[in-house]
């Protein structure tokens, strides 16, 4: 590397994530269910991943300085893998919570991060994204149970290789992945909903070739522009459109000059924006005596088309549409991290998965499409 | 196994039973038919190709190729003035001896590490060429200057965002005939009067005809006709003044002498480099080049390959790799700048060393050189009764019209009749360009001596006598 | 007596050879200017016509006159020599190495006599203009080849006139483009395709303005019948589409493909890339296909001369062949002559005919094989394939995705992912220290699907041995991959230079395409 100021990264550890997982607890916020782990003999986890993640940088740490918050939320998974960290900030030890997990995010972006790095589940990418704009790189070290949301590595050796290829300025390829919000307590008792809380700006997960020949940073937004132009110059007046969440949609929304409810639905018609984050209601009112159009994009590490995130866009808004009327779109890059698994619908409707499911044609940019499977869930 | 499969082909080192039975045995199939699974019954084709039979020796297949190939009857047996695209210049023995070095020959798309010679040698001819056309970026060739040409036209229009562009009528019909098709139906292409007198361009029919919706401006120099547009400044400042692109097509030989496009306006220039140490080959020894200003907005539209230099982690070390990969549709698929493909890297090295070879004063020197000689055999040809050369009162390089009507004679009988004396006369532009009457084009280089050029005239004067 | 050769062999197998890549750390050529030396002297000008006409170039008016001359380098003979010789050296071609890390470009042996023949000054001195009676010997050559590859592919005629596969591919489009306008279908505006097909099937389709849409394999990795089904409508222009695809696989079902894409009014053209493995096996025609082409520096054994020049094949049936690149070359019965007489050919792709030398060995190729030769030729490359394929599974941490347990054609796309996650060593590395063992190693290019890739393919020019040193050195470098990850991760070492920056190649700040804008950049302090 150039002997330029040396690269900073930020490194912050939840450390009770996970705490419930191995003891068969779901998640673990909460104060009480934490001393319940305790008690069950819940052993902290996301320094031992944290620790395996940083391992990966040793043999480049003294070209980067590695800022982190005391004890437990870094200090010590950096001391154990031999590196000399900058630590900022000042916690409660035994008592860490969402607020200095928000307080370190805040710092590190301040002071300019190429990468933060974090321990911990859904929960703590929710406190950073609270915090931080959409221009800062995160990447999440899975350690906890609940790992709905698209920010994590694989692994922590993973975690650790994206790290170290972004401190190397290998990382060219940069997108923005889900943070996904899952109601706790309607999880305990078996439900699941979950919600798209947000996106975070990650190093796209090295499953290609680095070098010469692999795509830019700017393959995700010029393609999101390209997919822009090719569904706007195909809109009609006459029609409404029913634009779910994503920045693949925010693209085309700013392609007509209209802000976009990011994890909520919007509508528009004859190129305005006519409603801004509506429920179920507002949409089967809109509908009354039109003719509609859905756009959507897949949210997700697994693709939801339907299901994750964008249930204001229920069976009902779907059958009155017809399944013929659904535009979706996606960039080149979100399919093939797909792996050449399908897209899932899982709308709670058993009839209308079963509408959804076969092939759609997606939306990759201008004049480029792809064929897609649509699967139910379960079922690949 | 075919059992009468005895033959054991010296391009195919496992055909030998042994062998192959050793592999078979080894992936654990009892013959290839197995590996051919998946090809359905119904498409398989049930018996031999219709073949001609091989000449399985060396010594046959040599004997045979050559007695086709001896009914050629080549441009060192005959005087040859053609031109029109393919050009008879010397080849210098170096050239013809790297480009045969099979280390360049045989590669192909190996890392800057393993072929880091193929990427220095590219390297170095665009930066040769950028010396020669005063211009900071150069692509890895393509394949030939007609694809050159398509391909800056269709940069222009990506830049500006139009869909109209004027080509002079002079330019090569070949070239027309590409952008047409290139730049696709929904691209309008306009063109532009020349003077009937000196060929160069009507400036004030381009005045005319150019609006805010042209992405390009396009003309030869010197033009298909052989004269030299003298006003190339003039040219593009009304192509800028209406936002539009001024692409100018050129001969890189000549620009020994000549004026790079890029000192008189040019935004791209562009061309064939077949005349840089390339044998005429039929028409087969041709590469493309396109050449911009350093600017973002031109580099990223390039759809060629593009090398530029860089550190290793060695001090000192240059090392080289591909700038802005992702334009090109290896990186992008349909995203990217229209393909890129196997063009004629070959070539670009070969041109390369003739330019090293050259150098400035050998550019210098060749460029006049050709100039006197066009000069010399315009002045003997006007002399003969009924001929007109050159036909435009223009300046001329290496090629010029000649206008025959004056002696009664077609174009194509001239021709036959020089054919005779084994002469190879000008190009016959009778259809082509109808309205300049019964012309020929004819070409002059370096190769000729006066000995060759005196023998034209003496021909000709015979001919249309 | 010291037994040498003994101490070149361990447990009866070959130890790895101790390589290193010429590394001459030779400077760029402007560096090696001298001001005064000249390496090749023009022909100079006759006195009398200096005479007669003086100095012509003078009296060029400014805006035409070169002002200074060009900055190029100037050297005498031998440096020139030299510094491209060293720069040859510093090039592993064919002839050097076992090129089959080059996957889905096919590289083969391209046979000397071959080279020989097509130097000739039968050859190299013909003018694409001179009368036709002059040129019958290439002529002939150039028809007698049409009808061979007419055989192989069962199409009606065939144009040599592109340049290369992708130029080839360029002109299906275009003559698909042309198809539907002619009968005032202009508004099919999609041409479908595969994700595994060559890159050039989408992108030629787009830069003729088509749509493009493209189809995932299904879950056995096959093409997918049913998204085609759902793919098809009226806007449907055409299939463009590689078989066997670039992971080697052959689509069995692709005459229902063709099927498919014609009752919903489609053409369908057929990338036949990766022929090698088929010739006289199956063809275009009983499949059903309107258009096929053939790489003729890929299939035919034309050397790929550094990229180029290469040359390709455009074959169409009688319905198509109308619309084919103008001229194509005819047989009265007595002689070969050009035919220009084609009204609704979609014009020119190059300024000639096509790449004359190239057609030339390629014919001579066919002619030193035959039928029974060609036929071997693939048979020959698909045992090779798979018996490489056998070889390359015994290594610790390889797949080869999509089909997996069935055969394969004439190359294999492997993945080396597995390994990646246990090691955190990537493709690229992989083959970066398969540099300092001499080799080649070719990834892939877009799309980048299969993760960790690495796209191998025989043919039939290697050696079993060749064939077993390419696995023997690959199992090596995966065993370093364990135990020794830096000495990969930081490869080559024995090559002709070390990791190269990648930085500069994206910032326009940066990026030098000529020595010029080097220099430039230097002095701005960007560099």
């Amino acid at each position: 590397m150039s002997g330029e100021r040396k690269r900073i990264l930020g490194l912050i550890v939840n450390p009770i994530a996970g705490l419930g997982g191995r003891v068969g607890l779901k998640g673990s916020d909460g104060v009480a269910i934490q001393r319940r782990a305790f008690e069950l003999g819940a052993v902290l986890e996301s320094l031992a991943r944290a620790a395996q993640a940083l391992e990966r940088l040793a043999p480049i740490k003294d070209e980067f300085t590695l800022v982190t918050y005391p004890a437990e939320m870094g200090e010590e998974a950096a001391q154990q893998c031999g590196l000399s960290p900058q630590v900022i900030g000042s916690i409660n030890p035994g008592q860490t919570t969402a607020v200095d997990t928000k307080d370190a995010a805040k710092e590190m972006q301040r002071l300019g991060v190429e990468l933060l790095l974090f321990a911990g589940g859904d929960g703590t990418a929710r406190d950073i994204a609270d915090v931080i704009g959409d221009d800062v790189l995160v990447l999440g070290i899975p350690t906890g149970v609940k790992m709905h949301s698209a920010v994590f590595a694989v692994s922590p050796t993973s975690a650790g290789e994206l790290a170290l290829a972004t401190l190397q300025g290998r990382i060219r390829r940069k997108r923005e992945a889900e943070v996904m919000d899952i109601d706790e307590d309607a999880l305990r008792k078996g439900s699941v909903s979950p919600k798209l809380y947000g996106y975070l700006l990650i190093p796209y997960e090295q499953r290609l070739v680095q070098g010469v020949k692999a795509p830019s940073v700017a393959a995700d937004a010029v393609a999101a522009d390209a997919i822009a132009v090719d569904v706007v110059r195909q809109m009609k007046d006459d029609l409404l459109y029913i634009v779910g969440p994503g920045t693949t949609t925010r693209a085309i929304l700013g392609k007509l000059k209209l802000e976009k409810t990011l994890v909520g639905v919007d509508v528009v018609g004859k190129s305005r924006l006519l409603a801004s984050d509506v429920n179920e209601r507002q949409l089967l009112d809109l509908l009354q005596g039109h003719e509609a159009k859905i756009i959507v994009t897949p949210i997700g590490g697994q693709g939801y088309l339907f299901g994750r995130g964008n249930q204001q866009i229920s069976p009902k808004v779907i059958k009155q549409v017809g399944k013929d009327n659904i535009i979706v779109v996606a960039t080149p890059n979100k399919l093939d991290a797909l792996g050449g698994q399908p897209l899932l619908v899982d709308t709670g409707d058993a009839e209308t998965d079963r509408l959804l499911s076969g092939y759609v044609r997606v939306v990759c940019g201008r004049g480029d499409y792809r064929m897609m499977r649509v699967s139910c869930t379960g079922k690949a | 196994m075919n059992d009468d499969q005895a033959t054991v082909y010296p391009y195919i080192p496992n055909s030998v039973p042994r062998v192959k039975q050793a592999m078979l045995h080894e992936v654990g199939a009892k013959s290839e038919e197995e590996f051919y699974e998946d090809v359905p019954e119904a498409l398989r084709l049930k018996r031999p190709l219709n073949l001609p039979e091989p000449f399985l020796s060396e010594c046959a297949l040599k004997r045979h190729v050559e007695g086709v190939l001896s009914r050629n009857r080549t441009c060192g047996e005959y005087l040859n003035f053609l031109g029109a695209g393919c050009y008879q210049h010397h080849v210098p023995a170096v050239c013809d001896e790297i480009n045969q070095r099979s280390e360049f020959l045989t590669a192909y798309a190996g890392e800057p590490y393993d072929d880091h010679g193929r990427f220095q040698a590219l390297f170095e001819y665009a930066s040769m060429m950028g010396e020669l056309l005063n211009m900071d970026v150069v692509n890895v060739p393509t394949y030939d200057g007609l694809q050159a040409t398509a391909t800056s036209i269709r940069m222009a229009a990506r830049i500006t965002g139009r869909q109209e562009g004027m080509v002079a009528k002079t330019i090569h019909p070949a070239v027309l005939s590409k952008i047409q098709d290139y730049c696709g139906p929904n691209f309008a292409i306009k063109l532009v009067d020349c003077d009937a007198k000196t060929g160069q361009i009507d400036l004030s029919a381009l005045r005319a005809a150019i609006s805010s919706k042209m992405a390009a401006v396009y003309f030869e120099n010197p033009s298909y006709l052989g004269n030299l547009e003298a006003r190339g400044d003039e040219i593009a400042a009304i192509a800028h003044d209406y936002g539009a692109i001024c692409v100018v097509g050129v001969d890189p030989i000549s620009l020994g002498v000549i004026a790079p496009p890029a000192d008189y306006g040019a935004d791209i220039a562009c061309g064939d480099i077949q005349s840089l140490g390339m044998h005429m080959q039929f028409g087969g020894g041709h590469a493309g080049f396109i050449a911009t200003r350093d600017e973002e907005q031109y580099v990223m539209e390039y759809p060629s390959r593009l090398f530029g230099i860089a550190p290793t982690r060695v001090d000192g070390e240059y090392g080289f790799g591909d700038v802005a990969y992702e334009r090109t549709s290896f990186a992008e698929r349909e995203q990217g700048r229209e393909f890129v493909g196997t063009a004629s890297s070959l070539w670009g090295i070969t041109a390369g060393v003739y330019l090293a070879l050259m150098g400035p004063q050998g550019m210098q020197e060749l460029g006049e050189g050709i100039m006197q000689r066009a000069a010399y055999l315009m002045t003997r040809l006007s002399e003969i009764d009924g001929v007109r050369a050159p036909l435009f009162s223009a300046h001329h390089f290496k090629e010029f019209v000649v206008n025959f009507d004056g002696t009664g004679k077609t174009v194509a009988g001239i021709n036959d009749a020089l054919l005779a004396n084994k002469i190879f006369g000008g190009r016959d532009l009778t259809r082509e360009f109808p309205e300049l009457g019964g012309c020929a084009l004819f070409c002059v280089t370096e190769v000729h001596t006066k000995e060759d050029l005196d023998r034209l005239i003496d021909a000709l004067a015979k001919a249309v006598s | 007596m010291e037994n040498i050769t003994e101490k070149r062999y361990t447990d009866g197998r070959p130890n790895l050879r101790r390589f290193h890549q010429a590394r001459w750390d030779e400077p760029i050529i402007f560096e090696l200017s001298v001001p005064g030396q000249r390496g090749i002297l023009p022909p100079p000008v006759d006195n009398e016509i200096r005479e007669a006409v003086g100095d012509v170039a003078s009296a060029l008016p400014k805006t035409l006159r070169r002002a200074t001359p060009p900055k190029l380098p100037e050297m005498a003979q031998p440096q020139v020599v030299r510094h491209y010789m060293r720069l040859s050296q510093e090039n592993l071609g064919l002839d050097l190495n076992i090129d089959i890390g080059q996957g889905t470009c096919t590289m083969k042996y391209s046979p000397k006599i071959n080279e020989q023949l097509a130097r000739t000054p039968q050859i190299m001195q013909l003018h694409p203009l001179q009368p036709e009676e002059t040129a019958q010997g290439i002529l002939e050559i150039m028809y007698k080849f049409e009808q061979i590859l007419k055989e192989i592919s069962g199409m009606d005629r065939f144009s040599l006139q592109p340049g290369a596969g992708s130029a080839a591919i360029y002109a299906a489009a275009a003559i698909i483009r042309a198809y539907h306008a002619h009968r005032g279908e202009a508004d099919r505006r999609e041409i479908i395709t595969t994700i595994f097909s060559h890159p050039s099937d989408a992108a030629c389709a787009k830069t003729v303005g088509f749509d493009v849409v493209t189809l995932y394999p299904d879950e056995d990795g096959y093409p997918d019948l049913e998204a085609l089904k759902a793919a098809v409508c009226e806007r449907t222009a055409g299939l463009m589409i590689t078989n066997p695809e670039d992971t080697g696989i052959f689509n069995p079902r692709i005459a229902e493909f063709v099927e498919v894409v014609h009752s919903a009014g489609g053409l369908c053209f057929y990338d036949q890339a990766n022929a090698n493995g088929i010739l006289g096996i199956t063809r275009a025609r009983e499949a059903g296909f309107d258009l096929c082409h053939f790489n003729l520096h890929k299939t035919f054994s034309t050397p790929h001369g550094c990229g180029g020049p290469g040359a390709g094949g455009l074959g169409a049936t009688e319905e198509l062949a109308p619309f084919l690149p103008t001229p194509v070359v005819s047989f009265d019965g007595e002689r070969y002559f050009l035919d220009h007489d084609r009204p609704q050919s979609i014009g020119k792709l190059r300024a000639f005919y096509g790449v004359a030398a190239a057609v030339l060995k390629a014919y001579a190729w066919v002619m030193s094989l035959g039928a029974d030769g060609l036929t071997e030729v693939s048979k020959t490359a698909v045992l090779n394939n798979n018996y490489l394929l056998k070889k390359m599974l015994e290594i610790d941490g390889v797949s080869a995705p999509y089909a997996e347990g069935k055969r394969r054609i004439e190359q294999v796309r492997y993945s080396w992912e597995t390994l990646c996650g246990q090691t955190g060593v990537h493709s690229e590395d992989i083959g970066l220290r398969a540099a300092d063992f001499g080799l080649h190693y070719w990834t892939s290019h877009h799309p980048f699907v299969v993760p960790e890739p690495c796209t191998l393919e025989p043919t039939e020019s290697f050696s079993k041995a060749d064939l077993d040193e390419y696995v023997d050195i690959l199992k090596h470098v995966a065993g370093e991959a364990r135990d020794d990850p830096e000495k990969v991760k930081t490869a080559p070492h024995r090559s002709t230079v070390h990791r190269i920056d990648q930085a500069p190649f994206d910032d326009p700040s940066q990026w030098a395409i000529t020595w010029r804008a080097y220099q430039k950049k230097i002095k701005k302090g960007r560099r």
